[in-house]
């Protein structure tokens, strides 16, 4: 599969603060790319690296095999990006904006189509300043397409929406996968990534910290997964003795974790062969939220372990 | 430079501005006020007659009398003949200046008889530079009359001789009023005023709203933008333009001239503004102190290039400086192709805001800056 996107020793500095610090990561063409991080991470400055609007200090970056910075114009035809709260000038109606940028691009975009594709059909006429959070985003997303882009840049481009209008949004994500296209994706909903990624990477402190797909990733950093009941110390007791697992019991819960899904049955049947009393089980696992909150709180405890430590 | 891509970004400025109450008051209503206002403020200065105070050392013969009669008969000019014998043609500017007479004559001895014998004879006509309105009524008045007489001096038929002549002849043929001097100074309040503070505000409240990063990210170049909304400017001045002077003409009966020589200037004028603009917005980091940074530009030159009143009634260190500021340029060209038919010097003031333009428009493009280095 060729790349799309290539990045090698990506360095980005502000004075002395390494905002991206170093980071390498390739993502293929085609598929759905989520760059993850809590906030001031360094997501933003590496995406605006590679739309081509933010000059890197160091490192190797190609977006379609060209410079971002230095080949922005040939670049700019083949790309779409929303960025973060979108803004675009005020008086101006949906479909002036999409035959704008159709004037710009030289395409022949139908603003119909693409309105409808992103579910704005019924705000053709309306007024940018009229307009919600979410139908701005969908606007931006629209506005984004108009050149048939080969990639997206996707900069948190759910944050603040309803529940509709998300999903909606997701149902263009996926459409332009099934097109062929290259989503690069920010987001801070985890549950987005997960549902929507095919690859993702986290980076805090200006550092990927976790790469893969999503089920690598948790599986590499998650917790085994678990089943639990409601029950008492009694119950656990007697599975640790009888099955030799490290059953807890916690708050009227005994939970198990599972080394082999094959211990799930196991577990039941001594459960029900214990004769104590317990009732609605459940399996759990570890989302990729719960390994990114994880894997960035372990991180933030170190760096405060090492600050008190100087 | 792509024109669609121009054509195209003016159509969304034009649709932005036609969907903008406040700038449509301020293109379309507001100069019908300004020029209103003024006009209704000054128009007395221009309509009622001014006191002209007569030296008659010919001792009121019979020439010299008709001469100042003709002068009282333009109904713009009052003549007052000094009755103070202490009052000489040497002591005259010193005494109008103390008993604040704008303006003054002095008919020279030998009047009647140089006239009757066609030799020629000079007027000397005294004026304070500090009220241009009177001295220019003056001036217009005197020449008119002795346009008048130097015909009547000459035979049937044949071309009229200059015999009477006077010694200031710095002012058009005409007789001026306020009015015909506010038309173009308030034309150039509006090229200044109009695309400056919009200039500002857009460069600086664009870049933090992000649409210039939007605007990147397409193929327009910086140049196509602000070559779209220079062309936005000087359609929106050409309206302005034509709306100052039908209210001028129409409400307050200026007597400007309307000819093509007017066409640069109103290009001209929103080209260098517009690029002034984008500069003073581009080097300023926040909204805040670009709005500062608009305001010193433009307030100086709104009040002293000769927008209200002459440059040339300034104290002489105002003039110099008003000479600095491009806009006394633009106005003294306008001034020149619509009141004194001075093509000559219009050319001049026009070669000096075109060379001014082209430097600014090329540091606008230059130092504004789509994206974040």
């Amino acid at each position: 599969m060729p790349t799309a996107i290539e990045v090698h020793g990506l360095v980005k500095q502000y004075g002395t603060l390494a905002a991206v610090d170093h980071i390498d990561f390739s993502v293929p063409a085609g598929t759905v790319f989520s760059f993850l991080g809590p906030n001031g991470a360094g997501k933003t400055t590496t995406t605006e690296i590679l739309e081509g609007l933010r000059r890197r200090t160091s490192g190797a970056v190609t977006v379609l095999g060209l410079d971002p910075w230095t080949e922005s114009g040939p670049l700019h035809r083949r790309v779409g990006v929303i960025p973060q709260d979108f803004r675009f000038f005020e008086k101006i109606t949906p479909k002036e904006a999409i035959e704008y940028y159709r004037a710009l691009f030289h395409t022949d975009v139908d603003p119909g189509r693409l309105l409808a594709q992103v579910e704005l059909l019924d705000k053709t006429g309306a007024r940018f300043d009229t307009l919600s959070g979410g139908q701005k985003q969908k606007l931006g997303l629209a506005l984004a397409l108009t050149n048939n882009p080969e990639i997206c840049f996707l900069d948190e481009p759910t944050t603040g929406l309803d529940p509709h209008a998300r999903r909606a949004i997701w149902a263009v994500i996926r459409g332009l996968k099934r097109e062929g296209r290259t989503v690069f994706l920010t987001t801070h909903y985890l549950e987005e990534a997960q549902l929507l990624a095919d690859q993702v990477a986290i980076i805090h402190h200006g550092k990927i910290i976790a790469a893969g797909t999503p089920a690598e990733i948790i599986h590499a950093h998650g917790r085994p997964a678990r089943i639990s009941v409601d029950g008492s110390p009694e119950l656990a007791a007697y599975l640790r003795r009888q099955l030799s697992l490290p059953a807890v019991a916690d708050a009227g819960r005994v939970s198990v974790e599972l080394g082999d899904k094959r211990d799930a049955l196991k577990i039941l049947a001594a459960i029900d062969a214990s004769g104590l009393p317990w009732e609605s089980f459940e399996t759990s696992q570890d989302t990729l939220e719960d390994v990114f909150v994880r894997l960035v709180g372990q991180m933030d405890e170190g760096a405060l372990k090492s600050e008190a430590t100087k | 430079m792509n024109f669609g891509h121009i054509a195209a970004d003016f159509k969304i400025v034009m649709r932005s501005y036609f969907r903008n109450p406040v700038a449509l008051f301020f293109s379309l209503i507001f100069p019908i006020i300004l020029i209103s206002l003024f006009g209704l403020i000054f128009s007395s200065v221009g309509t009622s007659s001014v006191t002209l105070q007569v030296i008659n050392e010919d001792h009121n013969s019979p020439v010299s009398a008709a001469f100042l009669s003709a002068l009282n008969n333009t109904t713009v000019v009052k003549v007052s003949l000094v009755t103070d014998s202490s009052v000489t043609p040497s002591n005259f500017a010193t005494w109008l200046g103390q008993n604040d007479d704008p303006v003054g004559l002095v008919i020279p001895a030998g009047f009647q008889s140089n006239y009757l014998n066609h030799t020629s004879t000079n007027l000397s006509v005294f004026t304070n530079p500090q009220d241009a309105s009177a001295s220019g009524t003056v001036l217009g008045a005197v020449r008119g009359v002795a346009d008048g007489f130097n015909c009547a001096a000459a035979s049937g038929g044949k071309l009229c001789k200059p015999v009477v002549g006077y010694s200031n002849e710095n002012v058009g043929s005409q007789v001026y009023t306020y009015i015909d001097y506010l038309i173009p100074g308030l034309i150039g309040f509006s090229i200044l005023t109009s695309p400056m503070f919009s200039m500002v505000d857009i460069a600086s409240s664009y870049r933090k709203e992000g649409i210039f990063r939007e605007l990147s990210l397409t193929p327009l170049t910086r140049a196509e933008w602000l070559t779209s909304r220079i062309t936005w400017y000087v359609l929106l001045t050409f309206v302005t333009a034509g709306i100052m002077i039908a209210a001028g003409v129409f409400l307050f009966g200026a007597h400007v001239q309307i000819t093509l020589g007017l066409l640069p200037f109103l290009v001209i004028g929103p080209f260098f503004f517009v690029s002034l603009g984008m500069l003073a917005g581009s080097v300023a980091k926040t909204p805040e102190s670009a709005a500062l940074v608009g305001n010193l530009i433009t307030f100086p030159m709104m009040f002293l290039s000769g927008t209200f009143f002459t440059v040339s009634s300034f104290p002489a260190g105002l003039q110099v400086f008003a000479h600095i500021l491009p806009l006394y340029y633009v106005i003294d060209g306008m001034n020149q192709v619509m009141l004194f038919s001075n093509a000559g010097r219009a050319l001049t003031d026009f070669a000096i805001v075109l060379l001014g333009s082209l430097v600014v428009f090329a540091l606008a493009v230059r130092l504004f800056k789509w994206r974040d280095e």
